[in-house]
């Protein structure tokens, strides 16, 4: 039905009426054909965040027109809706809403800083949205509008420590991170990890932060240093985000500090933070991800392609929160079509269960407490900016929502599935949220 | 002396010089040569070779740590290069099986040569090709391999780099012939690098002797060994070593106030850089420009650009870039201040959200122009690594490069201040504006030049900074608050001011950081200059006279 007609409104009815009398209902099918199914992107397009955010708006934009050259989804095509939060956190909680209530968007993928997450969580719940955020974070929430595609801190920070300690034989930890909310969640877990599992001493943990885009790292990385000779095998994890990093491995490789000495091991550094340095002397430091630009499977090499050809650029890279978005759009893909319709609550129950194909040659399933399965790959930085896999857990790790390692979130577990439907149920108490676990949680992050 | 990057032969770990790719060409000559005698590589001898390189492929890391030993102890005059590729990463394998060392591995499709003979096969697409993988572990194996084979190379900057590689790495099996090779060694700094890693194997069998060849070495290896030592069983041994730490420990003190102090210096000219073209538009022409740390951007763009306009020479793009970096910024200066400046003289609040809101504009079009990522700007080779002055305290040469850039970019702008008839007309303007036009200084043209100088300055610091920092759109946005920061403390209208502001500000930092951190050494930092504000106003170097009360 053209626009034309929609004009001559008294004709709608009778038309309609006339069709569904004479085709049974095909015609209610043949109008929904005409209405496309929309898709809500939340990145910034400006701002600080751009760096990283733009290309994942890319990404959306480019599984879209796969999908519509795959035939759309339900018989109807997909229509993609891009906002510019610009960086900046107020503003995505609007953007958000006008995604959802004045464009009428059917899903959103968007998001990458915590706190811009944090922002958006009360219109998704509100207006009833769904949301895929795709990129790793510090755990510690479930909301039922929204789906965890990145890693929560057991599917990295976890099991790149453990691989440190096994594999390499890290006695003594140094943990760097920016100065907000991801680092200080996640090396508060990593502490207690390290202390109560590998029995580490206080004096051999070193905690640093540093501001948001810190560039004079020279006394960090001297420290770091010195932290080292002591005699004991020491590694760094690094939860330094975003333009700081640059900077930061400049500086360790013109102090010399060597991955075979001391490594590196970065949550936040990926391909496409990689593009920014010379990574000569970076060899060996190292990366742990759910996904590589170097994994070798076919699925992944296709993808690539389709990345290079969607951009035009020969040296484009791909990374890890971009197969987030890919793993994501197809399982809400496959959650519409099981579902058969785009209804947010339809697809919220068709969703839990739902597997499809990542790029590391298995499957990501969506879990109850919205949170995926995902394999967990330690990488080394290699002279062409690429990751090279060193280490890889023998299967997929559950993306757990609330840490076992934390005092008051140990308790809680997620689960949106139909009886339940709580997304802090307290095991020791038995009821959801009710109890203070919740508060406790927040109050042991703010510390 | 370089300390980073080691520089093995054929080392492609340098992705602009050409030096290790001439080195690995005239080792196989001479390795070819010294194989002529054998002749013929004969199918038996490949047949070997083939078995030792699958042996590489075996899958798990700890199967091909030991190919990597069969490999050192087969003697195949290829084995070096062989180990060489596998560290580097370019020792691959097509699907058929053959062996090929991948020449250069940019890019979907790349270059590669037969293993085995060393022949071209032409390029291949990395689909084809699966790399034989090494980890951290390996590659320190690997590494400690090459050294022994370098250990009896005729080149003493190989035998040099072997025997700083092989201290901490000595096992039983390399004690006795290393104990043969320091007999013969000439270099004294070969020899004292390799006494000191064989008493580092001789401290690890609970040699107390040995713990007078480490004496006073403050090379961190020894550090961690006499560590060791010291935390051991053995207590007359941790006895020897604890006291010899505590010696290293005093000289170390020596050494870590100097570093501080390097430190400290190396961020102060890094402000003095970004702050002393502000002084020039804000302190002397007394504009509030908030779109300055943007023409410092724009100067680090520049380097990128003739960088891509230079491909294969960042040296020399980089130094090109410094009057080019000056032209653009000073030409975008003259922009925004015909554009803009000039209609609001005399209205501060309105330049600052005038130029504040250009900051964002020219932010944006780098995004949209060129790319909201950043940008990968090349440190030439004389700007990578560090020099060494002993074994713990080495001095980045980026840093000591951009020390020295910032004194001479100061000690230009004083001389066109004080000794040229631009500087002069600047004073007179800027000391009394009516009086000066009176004489017949053409006010307007003084302006306009002085804020491309001032605009000029922020360019060449942004060439200065795309050596230490990222090169992206929120480059300026960093710089802008410490910028004004250091214009104030110094005193406003004080190019000398803003010289000692800068580095003691510097210091001040580096100093506090150990203590506590960088948070709040930055903010223990703003509060002191507020405080000091509070109690004079003027800042450090005030202006004296009638021109003060201007």
């Amino acid at each position: 039905m053209t626009l034309s007609h929609r004009k001559t409104l008294p004709l709608r009815p009778l038309i309609a009426a006339l069709l569904s009398v004479s085709l049974l209902g095909a015609g209610a099918q043949a109008l929904a054909q005409e209405d496309p199914i929309k898709v809500g992107i939340l990145h910034s397009l400006s701002g600080t965040m751009a760096i990283s955010e733009t290309v994942l708006k890319d990404t959306v934009e480019m599984l879209v027109a796969k999908q519509n050259e795959q035939g759309g989804l339900l018989g109807r095509p997909l229509e993609a809706v891009v906002v510019d939060p610009a960086s900046n956190w107020p503003l995505f909680a609007e953007r958000a809403r006008e995604l959802l209530a004045q464009h009428e968007v059917d899903v959103v993928f968007g998001n990458w800083t915590s706190v811009s997450r944090k922002a958006v969580l009360p219109v998704f719940e509100e207006l009833n949205g769904l949301l895929f955020y795709p990129v790793q974070y510090e755990g510690e929430e479930s909301s039922e509008n929204v789906f965890y595609t990145g890693a929560a801190p057991n599917q990295q920070a976890i099991p790149a420590v453990n691989y440190l300690h096994d594999e390499v034989g890290v006695e003594r930890w140094v943990l760097a991170g920016t100065d907000y909310v991801y680092p200080r969640t996640t090396n508060r877990i990593l502490e207690a990890y390290l202390q109560e599992e590998f029995g580490v001493a206080e004096e051999d943990i070193l905690v640093n932060y540093t501001p948001f885009g810190h560039s004079d790292w020279q006394n960090i990385v001297a420290e770091i240093r010195r932290f080292g000779t002591e005699g004991k095998k020491t590694a760094v994890v690094s939860t330094i985000n975003g333009d700081a990093n640059v900077p930061f491995y400049r500086e360790l490789a013109n102090q010399g500090i060597d991955a075979a000495d001391i490594p590196v091991v970065a949550f936040s550094v990926g391909e496409q933070e990689l593009t920014g340095i010379d990574t000569g002397p970076l060899v060996g430091h190292l990366a742990a991800w759910n996904y590589f630009m170097s994994v070798d499977t076919d699925a992944n090499y296709d993808f690539i392609d389709a990345w290079i050809e969607w951009t035009g650029d020969e040296e484009a890279v791909t990374n890890d929160p971009m197969e987030a978005h890919y793993i994501g759009f197809n399982m809400w893909a496959e959650a519409v079509r099981k579902a058969g319709t785009t209804d947010a609550d339809a697809v919220k129950d068709a969703i839990i269960g739902v597997a499809v194909p990542n790029l590391t040659g298995g499957y990501a399933a969506m879990m109850p407490n919205h949170h995926i399965t995902k394999p967990v790959l330690i990488g080394e930085i290699q002279d062409n900016g690429q990751f090279d896999i060193v280490w890889q857990t023998p299967s997929t790790v559950v993306g757990d929502a609330w840490s076992d390692f934390l005092p008051g979130s140990r308790d809680l577990i997620a689960d949106w599935r139909a009886p339940m439907r709580c997304g802090n149920f307290n095991v020791a108490t038995g009821s959801c949220g009710g109890s203070t676990a919740a508060e406790e949680a927040e109050a042991a992050l703010a510390e | 002396m370089r300390n980073f990057p080691p520089s093995w032969p054929g080392s492609a770990r340098s992705r602009t010089g050409r030096a290790p790719l001439a080195w690995l060409l005239t080792l196989l000559l001479v390795l070819l040569m010294s194989s002529v005698a054998q002749a013929q590589t004969s199918a038996d001898d490949d047949a070997v070779a083939i078995e030792l390189l699958e042996a590489l492929d075996a899958g798990s890391f700890p199967a091909k740590g030991r190919a990597i030993d069969a490999i050192v102890a087969s003697d195949d005059p290829r084995a070096r290069d062989w180990l060489q590729a596998l560290l580097d990463g370019r020792l691959q394998r097509v699907e058929d099986g053959r062996f090929v060392v991948v020449i250069d591995n940019r890019g979907r499709d790349w270059p590669v040569a037969d293993a085995l003979t060393g022949e071209p096969l032409g390029e291949m697409s990395r689909r084809d090709l699966d790399r034989v993988g090494i980890n951290n572990a390996l590659r320190n194996q690997l590494r400690s391999a090459i050294a022994v084979v370098d250990l009896y190379s005729a080149d003493l900057g190989l035998r040099r780099a072997s025997a700083e590689r092989l201290l901490g790495e000595v096992d039983a099996d390399l004690a006795d012939p290393l104990a043969e090779v320091i007999e013969g060694e000439e270099d004294p700094q070969v020899r004292r690098r390799l006494v000191q890693a064989l008493a580092i194997h001789r401290l690890e069998q609970g040699e107390v002797a040995a713990v007078a060849d480490l004496q006073g070495s403050l090379h961190p290896r020894v550090r961690v060994a006499l560590n060791r030592a010291a935390n051991g069983d053995d207590a007359v041994l941790a006895d020897v070593a604890r006291s010899a730490l505590n010696d290293i420990e005093q000289l170390l003190k020596v050494n870590r106030a100097v570093e501080t102090l390097y430190f400290g210096l190396s961020l102060g000219s890094v402000l003095v850089l970004a702050a002393i073209g502000l002084a020039i538009t804000f302190g002397v022409m007394g504009v509030i420009n908030m779109a300055h740390g943007e023409l410092i951007m724009l100067g680090a763009y520049t380097t990128w650009m003739m960088q891509q306009l230079l491909p294969g020479q960042p040296g020399l793009a980089l130094v090109l870039s410094v009057p080019v970096g000056f032209l653009v910024a000073g030409l975008a200066g003259i922009a925004i201040e015909r554009g803009v400046i000039q209609f609001l003289k005399g209205r501060p609040l309105e330049t600052l959200l005038a130029t504040f809101g250009i900051s964002l504009i020219l932010q944006q079009l780098v995004r949209t122009v060129i790319s909201p990522q950043n940008r990968t700007v090349i440190s030439p080779e004389w700007m990578s690594g560090s020099i060494a002055i002993n074994d713990a305290l080495s001095l980045t040469l980026n840093r000591m490069v951009v020390i020295g850039f910032a004194l001479a970019v100061f000690a230009g702008l004083m001389l066109i201040m004080r000794r040229t008839r631009l500087g002069l007309e600047v004073r007179a303007v800027t000391q009394n504006r009516a009086m000066a036009r009176s004489m017949g200084i053409r006010a307007t043209r003084v302006d306009i030049l002085t804020f491309a100088l001032g605009s000029g300055v922020a360019g060449l610091a942004g060439v200065a900074l795309s050596q230490l920092t990222n090169v992206g759109p929120n480059l300026g946005q960093n710089y802008i608050i410490d910028s004004f920061m250091v214009v104030v403390f110094g005193g406003v209208g004080n190019l000398w001011g803003t010289l000692v502001a800068g580095l003691s500000l510097g210091v001040i930092n580096q100093v506090l950081e150990p203590w506590a951190g960088a948070v709040l050494a930055k903010i223990i930092v703003l509060v002191f200059i507020i405080l000091f504000i509070q109690k004079r106003p003027r800042g450090l170097f005030p202006q004296k006279g009638r021109a003060a009360e201007g």
